[in-house]
Formats: C-alpha cells, sequence, structure tokens
C-alpha cells in the first residue's frame, strides 16, 4: 500500500451531504476485475452529460459544467472537501479506488460512513474527520481563494494553511496511522500472529465443532 | 458478573488478539463470497503467493450479474460474463464448503442462499463484500460488509482487522398493525434516527414486534441497519430461530445439534447491559411506508405527503430536500397515493424470500396490473425460494396478473444485470436503496414493502394497502 505522511494539495469542495458510493462510482464499473482505471468514471452521472458504459473513452465524452470537479480552478486537486456521511450505502472498495486513481489523497468531513472510511485506510487514502464548524470554514475558504491549499500532515495529526492562519488537529486511529505512515501490508502484519491464529482457531472449533 | 450485550457476548468470543489502541484482531466463522467484490481480493493472494486459511469457511454464488431470464443462452453482457467467469476459475481453484454457480439449483442472492442453507448459524461471526452482509444478524451473529482489501485479509488469515463498535439498542414494542411488515419497521426505525445515526454502532433490535416476526422478517430489519448507518444489526436467539434452522443442510445434526442448541440459547443479551444508545419505537404507530427521496431516510407513510422545502429551516436538509425533488420528479406537497408508477420490483437480499412473495401474491390474487404499469416483475431471492413459489402456484398468480416471473439474483435492486430502470422511470420496489442511479440512471425509486409494491402495481400509482384487503 501507498504510504501516507505529508501532502500539501489544492482542494476542491463537494458541497452535498450523504455521499454515496453508488454516486461515487456507479455500478456498471464494478464489473472491472482491476483494482485501477477506475478514476475517469469517479462521479459518472454527476460529472458527465451522457450516460457512461464501461470501455467507453471517457476523454470525449461531453462534460457536465456545472460539476464542480469539472471547473478549471479544482483541476490537478488532491483533497476533496465534502460534507456529512461522506461514503454511505454500498461497501464496494470501487469507490477509494476511484477516488484513489482520479487524484485524491485525502478527503475531510465531518463525518464518513463506516465500511468507506475502513476502506479508505487500505488504499493510501486519508479520511480526516473535522467538526462541523471547522468543515463550514474551509468551504468558505476553499470557494473564496481560488487556488486555496491545505496541509496535512499525518504524523503530526494537522490540517494546516501554509501561512498558519488556519489550523486543525484530527484524531485518527494509532495503529491505522501507524499502517498508512509506513505503507504496511496489514495481511503481511496480521500472519506475524499466524501461531496465536492458529491456536485460537483450534480452541475455537474444538469447543464448538458444529462451525467447522 | 457483568451483564453482557449479545455484541460484547459475539465479539468476545472471536478475538484473537487486541492491541493497545483497541484493534481487535476478529475470528472470522463464515466468509461468503460473490462476484463483485472478490476477484481482486484472489488476485491479491496470488500476487502475494498467499493461500486462503480455510476454504471450508466460505459459501459462494454469482448473484449481482446474473440475468434473470433466458437462462439457456448464458451471460451475454461480455464484462459481466468475465467476473463470473473469474469467480467460477477462483473457487474452482481454491475450493469453498459450498458453491453455487450461475444456474445452480441453489444459487441466489448470497444473504438468501446462506441463511436458507443453514450456513449461517447463531453465534458465528460472518463477513461478505457487500454491505447486505448485516442480513444475516437475524440469526444472533455479527454479520457485517467488509471491503475487497478485507476480503482478501479474511482470506489469507481468517481474520479481520477492526475496532469494536458501540451498542444500540433498537426495541419495537407493542403489535405491528395489520398491513404492515418487518420492511416497514425498517423504513420506520430509519425515518427515525436518520440513515447516518446507526453509524459506529451495531444495532440489537428486539422488543414485542421484533419477537412477533418470523426469521424472514427479521432478516428484512436486519438487511437494512446498513441502511441507518450501522454495519451490523442482531436480534436474539429464540424458538423461532431454532425451529428455522433445523433441518437445513448445513445445519448441526444430532448429538451436535443439541449442543449447538445448548449454547445458541445463551445467545441474547442479559438483564441490565448497557448499550450506548437506547431507541424505542412504538409498532402500534406503524403505517405503511414509503419513501419520497433518494435517501432511505426520505419516507413517509402512504397517507404522507412529499415534504415541502420550504419549511425546512436548516439550508444543507433543505437543499437535499430540493435536489431529490428536483431528481424524483415530484412536487412539494403531493400526497403519496397520488404518484403514479411505471414500474414494479419484487425482490433483492431485503425482500425476495418465500414469505415476501406470499405476502405479494395475497394482494395481486384475482387481481391484474394496471395498464400504466410498464412492467411488474418478480424475481425470487435463490433457486429454492423459486422452487417453493411454484410449488404454492404463487408463479402462476403472478403471471395471471400480468407480472413476469424471472430466475433468481440481485436484478434490479442495482441493475448490474440487463433489468434496469430508464431515464425518468419510476419504480415501486421492494429493494433497500433509493438513491440517485441506483436502479438504472435517471430511474426513480420509491422504497415499499412487497404487499405495498404488489396494491402499487395492480392500482397504477402508491395505494394504502390496508384498504385492499
Amino acid at each position: 500500500m501507498q504510504a501516507f505522511r505529508v501532502l500539501t494539495g489544492l482542494v476542491a469542495p463537494l458541497d452535498r451531504a450523504n455521499v454515496d458510493t453508488d454516486t461515487i462510482i456507479p455500478k456498471q464499473f464494478l464489473k472491472s476485475i482491476n483494482r485501477s482505471g477506475f478514476g475517469p468514471n469517479l462521479f459518472d452521472a454527476w460529472r458527465y452529460l451522457d450516460r457512461g458504459e464501461p470501455g467507453t473513452d471517457s476523454a470525449s465524452r461531453p462534460l457536465n459544467p456545472d460539476f464542480v470537479l469539472n471547473q478549471p480552478r479544482y483541476k490537478g486537486a488532491q483533497i476533496l472537501l465534502a460534507r456529512r456521511n461522506f461514503g454511505c450505502g454500498s461497501s464496494r472498495e470501487h469507490a477509494p479506488w476511484a477516488l484513489g486513481d482520479y487524484g485524491f489523497r485525502v478527503l475531510i468531513a465531518p463525518s464518513f460512513a463506516d465500511i468507506f472510511f475502513n476502506n479508505c485506510f487500505k488504499n493510501g487514502l486519508l479520511p480526516v474527520v473535522l467538526s462541523t464548524v471547522e468543515v463550514d470554514r474551509l468551504f468558505h475558504e476553499t470557494e473564496a481563494f481560488p487556488g486555496f491549499k491545505l496541509t496535512v500532515d499525518l504524523e503530526r495529526q494537522m490540517v494546516a494553511t501554509a501561512d498558519g492562519s488556519l489550523a486543525y488537529g484530527f484524531e485518527v486511529e494509532p495503529f491505522r496511522k501507524h499502517c498508512l505512515l509506513h505503507g504496511l501490508d496489514e495481511i503481511g502484519l496480521t500472519l506475524t500472529h499466524a501461531d496465536e491464529i492458529r491456536a485460537f482457531e483450534a480452541k475455537h472449533l474444538a469447543a464448538k465443532p458444529w462451525l467447522s | 458478573m457483568t451483564a453482557l450485550t449479545l455484541y460484547d457476548k459475539l465479539w468476545e468470543s472471536h478475538v484473537v488478539r487486541t492491541e493497545s489502541d483497541g484493534t481487535t484482531l476478529l475470528y472470522v466463522d463464515r466468509h461468503f463470497v460473490h462476484e463483485v467484490t472478490s476477484p481482486q481480493a484472489y488476485e491479491g493472494l496470488k500476487l502475494a503467493g498467499r493461500k486462503p486459511w480455510r476454504t471450508d469457511s466460505i459459501v459462494a454464488t454469482a448473484d449481482h450479474n446474473t440475468p434473470t431470464q433466458h437462462w439457456d443462452q448464458g451471460i451475454a453482457d461480455p464484462t459481466s460474463r468475465v467476473q463470473v467467469d473469474a469467480l467460477d476459475r477462483n473457487l474452482r481453484e481454491h475450493g469453498a464448503k459450498a458453491y453455487f454457480p450461475f444456474r445452480d439449483a441453489r444459487q441466489g442472492i448470497v444473504h438468501v442462499i446462506g441463511p436458507e442453507n443453514g450456513a449461517t448459524l447463531p453465534g458465528m461471526t460472518v463477513v461478505c463484500g457487500d454491505s447486505h452482509t448485516s442480513t444475516h444478524g437475524a440469526f444472533g451473529c455479527l454479520a457485517f460488509g467488509i471491503g475487497t482489501s478485507e476480503v482478501e485479509h479474511v482470506l489469507a488469515t481468517q481474520c479481520l482487522l477492526t475496532a469494536k463498535s458501540k451498542a444500540m439498542s433498537v426495541s419495537v414494542e407493542g403489535a405491528l398493525p395489520f398491513g404492515c411488515t418487518a420492511k416497514d419497521i425498517a423504513l420506520a426505525v430509519i425515518g427515525k434516527i436518520g440513515i447516518a445515526g446507526g453509524t459506529g454502532h451495531a444495532i440489537e433490535f428486539g422488543g414485542a414486534a421484533i419477537r412477533a416476526l418470523s426469521m424472514e422478517g427479521r432478516m428484512t430489519v436486519c438487511n437494512m441497519s446498513i441502511e441507518a448507518g450501522a454495519r451490523a444489526g442482531m436480534v436474539a436467539v429464540d424458538e423461532t430461530t431454532i425451529s428455522y434452522l433445523e433441518g437445513r443442510p448445513f445445519a448441526p445434526k444430532g448429538e451436535l445439534w443439541k449442543r449447538a442448541v445448548e449454547y445458541w440459547r445463551t445467545l441474547r443479551s442479559d438483564a441490565g447491559a448497557r448499550f450506548d444508545r437506547v431507541i424505542t419505537l412504538d409498532a402500534t404507530s406503524i403505517a405503511p411506508q414509503v419513501t419520497w427521496g433518494t435517501s432511505p431516510e426520505m419516507v413517509t407513510t402512504i397517507e404522507g405527503r412529499v415534504p415541502d422545502p420550504d419549511r425546512e429551516k436548516d439550508p444543507l436538509v433543505r437543499e437535499g430536500i430540493e435536489r431529490a425533488l428536483t431528481y424524483m420528479g415530484l412536487e412539494p406537497n403531493t400526497a403519496m397515493m397520488d404518484i403514479r408508477i411505471d414500474k414494479v420490483f419484487i425482490g433483492s437480499c431485503t425482500n425476495s424470500r418465500i414469505e415476501d412473495l406470499r405476502a405479494a401474491a395475497k394482494i395481486v390474487s384475482g387481481r391484474r396490473k394496471a395498464d400504466n404499469v410498464k412492467l411488474a416483475l418478480v424475481v425470487p431471492g435463490s433457486g429454492q425460494v423459486k422452487r417453493q413459489a411454484e410449488r404454492e402456484g404463487l408463479d402462476r398468480i403472478f403471471t395471471a396478473a400480468g407480472f413476469e416471473w424471472r430466475e433468481p439474483g440481485c436484478s434490479m435492486c442495482l441493475g448490474m444485470n440487463d433489468d434496469r430502470l430508464g431515464p425518468g422511470e419510476r419504480c415501486a420496489s421492494t429493494s433497500n436503496r433509493n438513491f440517485e442511479g441506483r436502479q438504472g440512471p435517471g430511474g426513480r425509486t420509491h422504497l415499499v414493502s412487497p404487499a405495498m409494491a404488489a396494491a402499487a402495481a395492480i392500482a397504477g400509482h402508491f395505494v394504502d394497502v390496508r384498504r385492499l384487503g
């Protein structure tokens, strides 16, 4: 997995609550058996004026000029600012794959849906929870100042502007932080406890033999 | 001794180890696998040179991409076929306790075939790369949806790296009125606590109305826990649970059955167990539910009206309502009963079990679908449900009324196969999500119970099923 330490990037605002994973990456693109290539279809129904199908070249499709990510000022954004309950609905990991493939490395919102939140950490994508007031302020700054950037420092657990005029701390579980900072392979890490798993399993299945 | 919740008991009996920050290695008993969220996980295993830890924990089927008609012609869509073929290949190579491939007599929606085969048992930890895995919690087990990286993690280690959620009790007291079902309970709960109301929590459903539900009804309620934001929903084990399981193919037999049942009876919250949050609902006040918007919390009763955004003070909520009404093509203050529909879908992991089909057939019997309803689709949850319904003559009731009787699968719940809504088409659906584009780009979904969907098909618009009898 790609490690995440510090990133300074352009911020794009997606001013809607409850953005679901069906919207982040619609069902027709889930038929791929790969982990990459979902970026061109991120927010497909909002982003394009026509109906997207797998296999079509997105470069030639008509863009929806009203959709925020299509505005030139947000081109190249790496930080997505969102509203509450971002990523609700389906467990599809294609959602963080699509966000990452598009170029986002950080998501900032007042809250995220549980499964989506988990899936982000497995893919080098950092979901940052800030208070509603802080997120409101960031929406204001992002919209008011073209080119608005933030620095997100996972080690220090801080989101800040370059001049330090805004600086917000955030929480992250130590284990997730450790894995993301070092880009660790969680499976490899778990397998260092293989003997413990085997011992648990033997006892568990012996006590409840109907499970095996 | 400390009084424990059902969730505490299920959690603690599966902890392999816990890190200082609470991150836990949790042992997984049952791993359900389907074709959409597993190919990248098997590929990851292969690339890392790893093997599945315990293949007899795996029960697999193809459900999302499979067509619901012309099975003799196979899968026409090449991209769907690639995914189903990949599942075949992976299961053939690595093996499983059971695999019900496309066209198998026991194939069906993963959350239907697990319980009906006794592959979901009380006390288990159950995972699947699918958010509606919460369904299995109806059996007094800890069941939740995971992403593909976690699917790979469980394949490789038989464990999940996770942290304990908070415990929420949702108690539905009293008796459910005539014409109301488990689906109406689920939608009423979501209407009350909101689609993020259960975020960070595992919900235990209890109270007289839940106890009175069949296993099918309990599965419907637990299924929609995720629509309230909770990864897991569960119901304590009782005689209903035990009698449902007896004799199922993968349920224990003989002496082992007796031992298992003895343990299963302990799977309920102790008196005085502490929940982080307690919600109580009066079942007697529940009326048939219909959603009007693009999220399951945007719901009212059949007697209700489409809301007026001008009356909403919170600007973010107001914009949400306005956007939903624009997408849904609805005017504020329209009576729900005046909303005409184009299509009806009876199916999905929420409402495609035999009891659901019986409830719909009871309304349909001797009637005919309205002319403005272009398509009324009945998609049984599994091959076994389909055959049972056919033995009872339900298929003939549906076809005589102008409904289509199809092969099992996820179908128009999410439209990964050919069953979809066209742009602007309005559907009365027994599924679980009314998100924009969920049933097809531009499609408009109203979530209802099977009886309400059937009644809408007959009338051509939403009607109060309590008045149809």
